[in-house]
């Protein structure tokens, strides 16, 4: 009878505990934002606004925020969206978010106009990563982490598609896309593509592949449906405004990247000066400027702006997933 | 027959055991450790369905980084389930050694809370989680089988594998409440977890009677790691484990099957993660009626007709026939046709003071061959594509299957 007392007690104790926390975990965040923010704003697409995701504490944490790209540290001006993940070009945007209290994991992947109202919307599995517009704004793009192979959460894959506007085909993986490596067709059953950046034709592309632990830069054309292996170790390729410069994040040992620079004609790698860890698609902002975000050590991610040969510059604190609002300057 | 046959075994069951049986005549030892795998199973599949959520949104990590981990701790996992087993035989404390399996997996749970967004901490935590899965589960399988009568052993194992399930098949549910509940704090599924894993070992601690004295040898005669090995030299025990481990070494593993059954009927990437659910349900309504047939005609038979149910479910994915849900109900009806089957061929075979090293020795062997048949599908299916990859492999499960139903390794015991 004690054991049968004690067991009810220790369940009390244990459970109340659990019980109390997810209580006080409601009412964890803060109240008041933490740095200056403009509520209840109209956003729209301009090209001299920069938008990304804001991550400063307070009641506007996670929504889509603008500020003029000339004053960065101006007020952020935020309206009702919140996206993950954001890009935009020429008059269309994509936003990609986690879909609230679904598990397995469910994105929300959106196509928005240039006053951001919402044209498409589609649910695709997985946790949202990678998102871009092509420079003539008609096909959006998108990179998914999916971890579905079992319940085992250490085995995960990426899952990349897009949409294109003009005849509302959406492509959900492309992981069907034939590869040819060395001029030989590539097969394999551990294939994952990550990271597309379409050309100005809006038909060229390129995008990481990834098989037996070697990463591939692919550059692949959507009207025949084929692409071929130009580089190795590239991955989540940005395509320079002049078509030029594929700006990446170049693996340097396992989980750590840093930003690099293929020039497409001469095949040269550069580095720009800015060797600290990086893990996302670069944006370019011209075609000698980059807009990345970095993880602080306190664990806080910001904005940098670095040119390829300019020392870098912290342009947004506690912010991620920077886009032009007109896309890149041509 | 039917009624003659289990009354007999249960006046046998009535005649050898002084256990209280419970839920229709199933031991109470088996109910309760049913009770603490649910609760812990809960528990641990809550982390699981929101971990790549909270590695890439919580901490905005990338998870390709922990892809090559998996393979490691499989492998750590065997080696210390040797150890768990070894250990609660050498000292006779077989719940003792269980709970400490069970309270480092609760432990393991606040980790992620200490860990931060270091990816080796992560690891770590990931690492000392499975090592207490590792660490629990011969002494339990051996509490499970010393708590039931011989006769019995299929039933108590299919109740203990049905109710280790349903908690499975809950986890991922009570993790989507928590999340709701907390405004999506992560750190509240990991907290509440931990909760009830810490509930499950009370549940162990209170339920599960000690059982000190297992041996009529003096406590001094302690088995040495050389008289776990030394099983082998026993003729039937080995013939199991040998077949066991062949068998296993041609058993595809879930997550090709998977993949393979959603290429060939196409289904919807949403729906992907949710085919385990579809074996699961089958296993819980086929584990406890194919654990008593296994009981009545012999569990051996049940055994290997679970891997053909497994050959017939890869070559309905194969194939041009049949469908998607067949092939999951086979697939469940294989893992119900096994899992619990096999300790509960093996358990009369071991004596009772190495029942724990022995089940250790025979499930380490199996999950083992399981590992290298799982990078085996991985080269084919690389060299070949699915079908021909599939297709061998199954033949060569076909062509084990069949031998070990001819040879009969285990005729004379049931």
């Amino acid at each position: 009878m004690r054991k049968i007392i004690a067991l009810i007690a220790g369940f009390a104790v244990l459970l109340g505990g659990a019980v109390a926390y997810v209580v006080s975990a409601r009412h964890g965040g803060a109240a008041v934002n933490a740095v200056a923010v403009s509520t209840g704003q109209t956003l729209a697409l301009e090209p001299s606004t920069l938008f990304f995701r804001n991550l400063a504490d307070g009641p506007d944490r996670g929504k889509l925020a603008a500020v003029p790209a000339a004053d960065p540290a101006a007020a952020r001006r935020v309206g009702e969206l919140s996206c993950d993940r954001f890009a935009a070009a020429r008059g269309t945007a994509i936003c990609l978010r986690l879909k609230p209290d679904s598990l397995p994991p469910l994105t929300e992947m959106i196509v928005l106009d240039a006053s951001l109202k919402e044209v498409y919307r589609a649910t695709l599995p997985g946790t949202p990563s990678r998102a871009r517009v092509s420079p003539n704004g008609r096909i959006v793009n998108w990179t998914l982490f999916v971890s579905g192979d079992s319940y085992a959460a250490s085995s995960f894959s990426t899952r990349t598609g897009f949409y294109n506007l003009d005849n509302q085909h959406i492509i959900k993986s492309v992981e069907s896309l034939p590869v040819f490596v060395d001029d030989k067709r590539y097969f394999a059953s551990d294939v994952n593509f990550w990271g597309i950046t379409f050309a100005a034709d809006g038909n060229r592309f390129y995008l990481t592949m990834a098989s037996k632990g070697k990463t591939y830069l692919i550059e692949a054309d959507n009207a025949n449906y084929l692409g071929q292996a130009i580089a190795r170790n590239v991955e989540c390729p940005s395509l320079s405004p002049d078509g030029r410069r594929i700006a990446y994040k170049q693996k340097v040992a396992t989980g750590k990247w840093r930003l690099a620079v293929l020039d497409l004609a001469t095949r040269k790698v550069t580095n720009p000066p800015d060797d600290r860890l990086l893990d996302d698609q670069p944006v370019w902002r011209d075609n000698t400027t980059l807009l990345y975000p970095l993880r602080a050590p306190d664990g806080t991610t910001d904005i940098w702006s670095v040119g390829l040969t300019k020392p870098p510059t912290l342009l947004v604190r506690h912010a991620t997933s920077p886009s032009l609002g007109g896309g890149q300057k041509p | 027959m039917y009624l003659a046959g289990t009354r007999a075994a249960d006046q046998a069951a009535a005649r050898t055991t002084p256990e209280r049986t419970v839920l229709g005549r199933v031991p109470g030892t088996v109910v309760a450790l049913g009770v603490v795998s649910l609760v812990t199973d809960i528990s641990s599949e809550m982390v699981t369905a929101i971990l790549p959520l909270y590695l890439v949104f919580g901490l905005g990590l990338n998870p390709l980084q922990f892809g090559l981990l998996d393979g490691l701790y499989a492998g750590a996992t065997a080696v210390l389930r040797l150890v768990g087993g070894h250990v609660a035989d050498r000292w006779q404390r077989l719940k003792a050694v269980a709970g400490i399996g069970y309270g480092v997996s609760a432990v393991a749970k606040l980790g992620f809370l200490v860990a931060g967004s270091s990816v080796p901490a992560i690891g770590a935590v990931l690492a000392v989680d499975r090592a207490g899965k590792g660490i629990r589960t011969a002494p339990r399988d051996a509490l499970i089988s010393l708590s039931s009568t011989p006769e019995t052993l299929g039933r108590s194992f299919g109740v203990h594998r049905t109710m280790d399930t349903v908690g499975a098949a809950l986890g991922p549910l009570a993790a989507t409440a928590v999340l709701w509940a907390a405004l999506g704090n992560y750190n509240a599924v990991f907290v509440t977890s931990f909760s009830l894993a810490t509930c499950a070992v009370l549940l162990l601690m209170v339920l599960v009677p000690n059982r000190t004295r297992l041996s009529t040898e003096p406590a001094k005669n302690k088995p040495s790691f050389r008289t776990m090995l030394g099983l082998l030299r026993e003729a039937s025990f080995r013939r199991c484990c040998v077949w066991a481990a062949a068998l296993g070494l041609f058993t595809v593993t879930d997550s090709f099957l998977y993949l393979a059954l959603q290429r060939r009927w196409d289904i919807d990437g949403r729906l992907f993660p949710l085919l385990p659910l579809g074996t699961a349900g089958a296993f819980l309504l086929l584990a406890i009626p194919l654990g008593r047939l296994g009981d009545r005609i012999g569990r051996w038979k049940i055994f290997i007709a679970g891997h053909l149910a497994l050959v017939v479910a890869v070559l309905l994915v194969c194939g041009p026939i049949g469908n998607w849900w067949l092939a999951l109900a086979l697939h469940g009806a294989f893992y119900a046709a096994t899992d619990g089957v096999l300790p509960a061929a093996a358990g009369p075979m071991l004596p009772k003071e190495l029942r724990a090293s022995g089940l250790a020795v025979l499930q380490t062997g199996q999950a083992l061959a399981r590992m290298v048949s799982a990078v085996t599908v991985g080269l084919l299916w690389t060299l070949w594509d699915v079908g021909p990859a599939l297709l061998l492999f199954t033949a060569a499960l076909l062509t084990v299957t069949v031998a070990a139903a001819v040879i009969r390794p285990l005729e004379a015991a049931r």
